[in-house]
């Protein structure tokens, strides 16, 4: 059976990928910043997942306000890197596992999570940043990649409940897939920024630190905090954090933290990185 | 009964809501069209004939001739869209935020270097006034 083994968090910082792509990782200004990954990027080489189910935000990319979904599902073959007004991100070609898309999309609907289906979309910064930050660069991505888009663009995202939830039913439906394979899901997105008007800026690391806390030791509890804590104080933008609640709630009750970073800042942001194992993982279970 | 809306007390933030999305539809879908390099090019080479392509408002558009950001979010601009405006005139994000601040890009850059805006202030109308 499909197992679900560990669960990644990090900000998509754009400049974070305009680094990478420019060979600045080096630079005094994103040194400290690319340390906070080393471990992770030792450490994926070991765990090797199959597939990875990778939450994220599109940005104005694929979907303007012609059409806008809340949650949905990428259930292609593959997703090109999206070209964002300056020509794409030099990274390979997203590949999907659209036999596995299509199993948790029919187990989410018919446990009440009506999501969207899409099955053509470039993918923007806020999936292949996360890619770049934990493979490097590479000429392909060693696993097969399912997009999953959350709505934070325009107001009200999703609630922390309603992620944290399907979190948990995510959790039921890979681990109902017949197949062997080892799957992480990663949330991305955040931590507190605000990108826009006189307020722009806005940096909370008490907020922040106390959100790190929380997933970790009682997302239950977290997930019941309302929007508007969010956006009050992590920043118009710092809502996005809400889909690290779909990562925490696919994984057990109990996990190893195998890494926990903070750093401001990227550009106009705090960046904040997790590595969480289920312990039943961890102990070889 | 009435949307609830408790985001308006949050100094210097414009929560794009639904009202701001409808209000902003032609603006935003027009600061989309400039993901396409040939838009671009017709948008630089003659930006009023380009915008008046557009159902916007007059408004609206003499906003984004001013490129002040405040002003087009004011008008139900989102700072997504938005962004394919300044990327256009070759700004990074920091140096569009920096705009929407009053700050300079230094002074702004700097902050952010020495941990950013801080909350205590900066999280209820009534207190940072
Ligand atoms: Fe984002």
């Amino acid at each position: 059976m499909a197992k679900i083994t560990a669960g990644v968090a990090t900000s998509h910082v754009p400049a974070i990928g305009v680094a990478i792509d420019l060979g600045k990782t080096e630079q005094p200004y994103w040194k400290p910043v690319f340390a906070g990954y080393e471990y992770v990027k030792e450490w994926i080489k070991e765990q090797k997942p199959d597939v990875i189910f990778l939450v994220y935000n599109d940005h104005a990319t694929a979907f303007d306000l012609s059409m806008i979904p809340t949650f949905a599902i990428g259930c292609a073959p593959e997703f090109k890197p999206a070209d964002e007004g300056w020509g794409a991100r030099p990274v390979p070609v997203v590949k999907g596992h659209p036999v596995l898309a299509a199993h948790i999309t029919q187990s989410l609907i018919q446990d009440n999570f009506d999501l969207t289906i899409v099955n053509e979309m470039d993918v923007d910064h806020g999936l292949t940043v996360p890619l770049s930050l934990v493979f490097g660069q590479v000429e392909e991505w060693p696993c097969l990649i399912i997009p999953f888009a959350v709505n934070v663009v325009i107001y009200p995202p999703p609630s922390g409940q309603r992620c944290y939830d399907l979190g948990k039913a995510l959790r039921k439906a890979i681990e109902s897939f017949p197949e062997d394979l080892n799957v992480q899901v990663w949330g991305t997105g955040g931590m507190s920024h605000q990108l826009q008007g006189p307020r722009a800026g806005l940096i909370n690391k008490e907020f922040d630190n106390e959100f790190l806390d929380r997933l970790i030791a009682e997302p239950a509890e977290l997930a019941k905090e309302p929007h508007i804590r969010y956006v009050r104080e992590a920043g118009s933008e710092g809502v996005e954090l809400v889909m690290w609640l779909i990562m925490r709630g696919a994984l057990e009750d109990d996990i190893e933290v195998k890494q926990r970073f903070y750093h401001v800042p990227a550009s106009n942001t705090a960046v904040g990185h997790l590595v969480l194992e289920n312990s039943s993982h961890s102990a070889g279970v | 009964m009435s949307t609830v809306k408790p985001y308006h007390d949050i100094p210097g933030t414009t929560i794009f809501d639904f009202d701001m999305a409808n209000k902003g539809y032609h603006l935003n879908q027009f600061a989309m069209s400039l993901m396409k390099a040939e838009n671009r090019e017709r948008f630089k080479a003659e930006e009023r004939a380009y915008l008046d392509e557009w159902a916007m408002t007059e408004e609206q558009k003499q906003s984004v001739l001013a490129r002040d950001y405040n002003w087009m979010m004011s008008l139900g601009g989102n700072v997504y869209f938005l962004a394919k405006i300044f990327s256009t005139d070759g700004l990074s994000f920091q140096a569009a935020a920096a705009s929407m601040t009053g700050m300079t890009q230094e002074e702004y850059a700097q902050m952010m270097l020495e941990g950013g805006r801080t909350p205590v202030g900066n999280l209820y109308k009534k207190e940072s006034q």
